[in-house]
């Protein structure tokens, strides 16, 4: 096997490097900046040169390299690129060729483009090693201009009723998928520390992004009327919400597209706005890989594994130590991390 | 239809009573008269007969979307909702914009006309109806096919709203859309007519309903100012007596008279124009028998002779509504518990009992009283204010349950399935088990008592312990141990434990214990012994 499932995580000896390791490792591969594929305690990282800075404001000084996406480097005469994932700014599929066998692991990845993220590349190999955190035919989702629509209604609802908005949405991916979204508002955008770090990290390295105003203690009651706010998800239901009085709470998550999943949350509103590929995408990337086998990591791995192998497909599910079997929140991990302080 | 899919979305989803009460009355005082009635129906309990049953149209769904058996099944267990998942799971339409042309009730019209068409006929319309809709029309149009439209709004909001959108008093609104009516064939108007309601005459009246007692009943002040009441472990009934017919209404507004026979002499012996509020409860020469024989009589279609001998059941009457025609509900309790007195008295029939007062002169012997309260059959006490009026729904100040405290038994969980609704996609229905030697013996299950917190953890080490992958239910380790609550205990040859609980639920997870210190089935069985009644489940 060219890549080998081990407890440390997705390992090429050949190469001997491994991919989103989830313990200390000498050389790690990263797909994306989020925090349970991008973990603190490895010697050197690899990964897209714009997810460099931001595995350095969350990870702090370590021995990165960036490269760009169908830039090969060799590592012990094994030949690896990164090919865009569209899942968040920087995220990749690492493609490994070895001895004329090609394997490309995915890790996590959204086939419709949002515009920022870049265009999800379908990579032909012949062992595709896939997530499928939304891998049931019930998570198909609406084009992201529909949601986008919805999202700028809601707003505009809000506004004419005199209440705040607050959006509930990851501080990387999410957050700046909804900036754009509601950029032709034109209105001013409050955020979360947490946000703020991500945006002003991804600002510094050369993306553009429309401005956010930062939240700070200092930041007077007045400031919010009819106004738009983002905040991760560890801010929900926090005392630090309570200066936006009145204000309605919106949650973007894949997670939204279940009535039963956004009663729980008790919020006002949902959007199933999702950094995931939905089940169609996760069949279509598998299709235009035409790989002979397929690996099938974190999510609902034994329906999509299944699924496939009765496709014609031969398949086998992994367990992984990313986010966990069916996470009821979409990188929840990540927040901790990145909150960091930061309030 | 969008109106409407739009009214549940919002009702669904909000957490605000006020933006639901606001939702229902925008939506009563905006959409068109059918359909009003139609949704006072649908929310009240009121649904079309079943035209389709759930298989038939999970098969259509598979039909359609070409997706194997198993894939439906675990989409299903995942959403925990069959309306929801055939909705999302069918190919998506733009859906029509013009289709609001179709307004709900000519769906409601269409699937009353198809109850007794073939199934092909059921088929075709149905599946032409789910290709014109969106996501959210899907939902509540299969919503109103499976039936149960449970939307997470009260009674009393409905009622509320509707009082707000046509401005008249709640408790008016309350009594004019209770009873027996037929949405099909009520206009809105007339529904809320004083004169609609006069010509009802099964109408019942809205039930008061008590809150439980958290406080000391010291709070509630002098005892002289107050009447206790055992409390019954039966069902809420109204027994109602009007132009020489006899009706038998269910606190869940079900009108029962036929389920039974018993009280049909009633009707001679009751003077005409009278109303009384009590338990429909088994019962043998005033003795209460246990609920599980209760629940053998209400869900058959006719009464055998044996039922009626080993189920006999009573009505133990506690209040008089309605005396001579005459709404007596603003009277005080006194007055009409004295006429309530003279007119079971008067009947003089064997199902037909006084629901006794429990004397008592101080608060200390009226708690002591409460504890024998598993001795008279009863689940606590009831306390109402002599001075009270009959109210309407539930209301705080005059009436109280005062339960008593359930049993417990700690046990370990085995079992863990999939919830429904806002547990969709978590582990929430557990399994129990107690020891019995080195085994384990399931006894119950549970759905309830745990915060949201709780069950996040618990649906965790499910989801990392499960031994199967497929199908709705998984095995766990036997490891996390439960205080499970219920208020009584019957003998069942159904269960392997040889016992069913009433109302079982989990008081508190015992992070203290470990699986080795849980009750035994011996405890269960000496509880039976002490507590339990034979015969319960064993018809």
């Amino acid at each position: 096997m060219l890549i080998e499932f081990t407890d440390k995580g997705l390992y090429c000896s050949a190469g001997n490097f491994y991919i989103d390791p989830w313990k200390p490792v000498d050389k790690a591969v990263i797909t994306h900046a989020h925090s349970d594929h991008a973990r603190w305690g490895h010697k050197a990282y690899l990964s897209h040169y714009l997810t460099v800075p931001l595995l350095q404001a969350r990870l702090g000084p370590q021995q990165y390299q960036g490269i760009g996406w169908n830039e090969p480097v060799y590592m012990n005469g094994v030949k690896v690129s990164l090919h865009p994932a569209g899942h968040i700014i920087g995220s990749s599929q690492v493609r490994v060729e070895y001895q004329g066998e090609v394997w490309v692991v995915s890790g996590d990845y959204k086939t419709e483009n949002d515009g920022i993220s870049g265009a999800f590349e379908p990579v032909p190999c012949n062992t595709f090693i896939t997530e499928s955190t939304f891998g049931l035919p019930i998570y198909t989702w609406q084009p992201q201009p529909v949601i986008f629509e919805q999202v700028r209604e809601w707003v505009q609802r809000n506004g004419k009723a005199r209440q705040n908005s607050v959006f509930i949405a990851y501080s990387l991916g999410k957050a700046q998928r909804l900036l754009k979204a509601l950029e032709p508002l034109q209105q001013p955008v409050y955020v979360h520390g947490a946000v703020w770090n991500m945006h002003q990290a991804l600002v510094s390295a050369g993306i553009d992004l429309p401005p956010v105003q930062r939240i700070t203690p200092e930041t007077p009651k007045e400031t919010f009327q009819s106004a738009i706010i983002i905040a991760p998800p560890s801010a929900d239901g926090s005392p630090w919400m309570k200066k936006f009085t009145p204000y309605e709470v919106g949650v973007c998550s894949g997670w939204m597209q279940v009535r039963g999943n956004m009663r729980r949350r008790n919020a006002d509103a949902a959007f199933a706005l999702s950094d995931h590929a939905d089940w169609p995408g996760l069949l279509s990337a598998v299709k235009a890989t035409g790989a002979q086998q397929v690996y099938v990591t974190h999510g609902f791995q034994s329906a999509f594994s299944r699924y496939l192998n009765e496709q014609g497909i031969w398949s086998a599910e992994v367990k992984t130590e990313y986010g966990g079997e069916e996470e009821t929140e979409e990188n929840t991990v990540t927040e901790d991390n990145t909150t960091g302080g930061a309030a | 239809m969008k109106q409407f899919a739009a009214l549940v979305s919002i009702l669904g989803t909000s957490t605000k009573t006020n933006d639901k009460l606001e939702a229902l009355s925008n939506y009563f005082s905006t959409a068109n008269d059918a359909d009003k009635v139609w949704v006072i129906a649908l929310f009240s309990g009121r649904r079309p007969k079943r035209v389709v049953n759930a298989s038939l149209l999970q098969q259509w769904c598979i039909e359609l979307t070409q997706l194997p058996v198993w894939l439906f099944e675990e989409s299903y267990h995942t959403v925990g909702d069959l309306a929801e998942t055939i909705a999302l799971l069918l190919p998506q339409t733009t859906g029509n914009d013009g289709n609001d042309a179709q307004p709900l009730h000519t769906y409601l019209t269409q699937l009353v006309k198809l109850e007794k068409e073939t199934e092909t006929v059921k088929k075709e319309y149905i599946v032409t109806c789910w290709m014109q809709m969106t996501k959210d029309e899907r939902f509540v149009f299969n919503k109103l096919l499976t039936g149960g439209f449970r939307v997470g709004v009260s009674q009393k909001t409905i009622v509320n709203a509707l009082a707000q959108a046509v401005q008249l008093p709640a408790a008016v609104i309350a009594h004019r859309i209770s009873g027996n009516w037929d949405p099909s064939t009520t206009a809105f108007q007339s529904l809320l007519s004083e004169e609609h309601a006069s010509l009802d005459s099964s109408k019942p009246y809205p039930f008061y309903l008590a809150y439980p007692l958290e406080a000391n009943p010291q709070t509630l002040g002098e005892p002289a100012e107050w009447q206790a009441e055992w409390k019954w472990d039966g069902i809420r009934g109204q027994l109602i007596k009007r132009n020489n017919e006899l009706f038998v209404w269910s606190r869940g507004e079900e009108l029962m008279t036929d389920k039974f026979p018993e009280y049909n002499d009633l009707n001679t012996l009751l003077p005409d124009g009278t109303v009384l509020d009590g338990e429909i409860i088994p019962g043998i020469d005033g003795q209460p028998l246990p609920f599980a024989l209760l629940q053998t009589r209400i869900g058959r279609k006719n009464v055998t002779r044996k039922q009626l001998q080993e189920a006999p059941i009573n009505f133990f009457a506690y209040d008089l509504l309605e005396y001579n025609h005459e709404d007596w509900r603003p009277k005080s309790l006194t007055e009409r518990r004295q006429q309530l007195e003279q007119v079971v008295n008067g009947a003089q029939h064997p199902a037909l009992l006084l629901s006794t007062i429990v004397p008592f002169d101080t608060w200390e012997q009226l708690a002591a009283t409460r504890r024998q309260a598993r001795d008279h059959f009863a689940e606590g006490l009831m306390l109402k204010r002599k001075s009270s009026s009959y109210q309407v729904g539930r209301k705080v100040g005059d009436w109280w349950k005062w339960k008593i405290d359930p049993f417990t038994i700690d046990a370990v969980m085995i079992y863990a399935q999939k919830g429904h609704g806002r547990r969709s996609n978590l582990y929430t229905d557990y399994t129990f088990a107690v020891r019995d030697g080195d085994k384990l013996v399931s006894f119950t299950k549970a759905y309830s008592g745990l915060t949201d917190k709780e069950f996040n953890e618990v649906d965790a080490f499910v989801k990392r312990h499960a031994i199967e992958k497929f199908g709705p239910v998984r095995t766990v380790k036997p490891e996390l141990v439960f205080e499970i609550a219920f208020e009584g205990i019957v003998a069942s040859n159904r269960h392997k434990s040889g016992v069913a609980l009433r109302f079982p639920r989990i008081s508190r997870w015992r992070k203290d214990k470990k699986p080795d210190e849980i009750n035994t089935l011996d405890d269960l069985k000496q509880m039976l012994r002490l507590y339990g009644t034979a015969g319960g489940e064993q018809t």
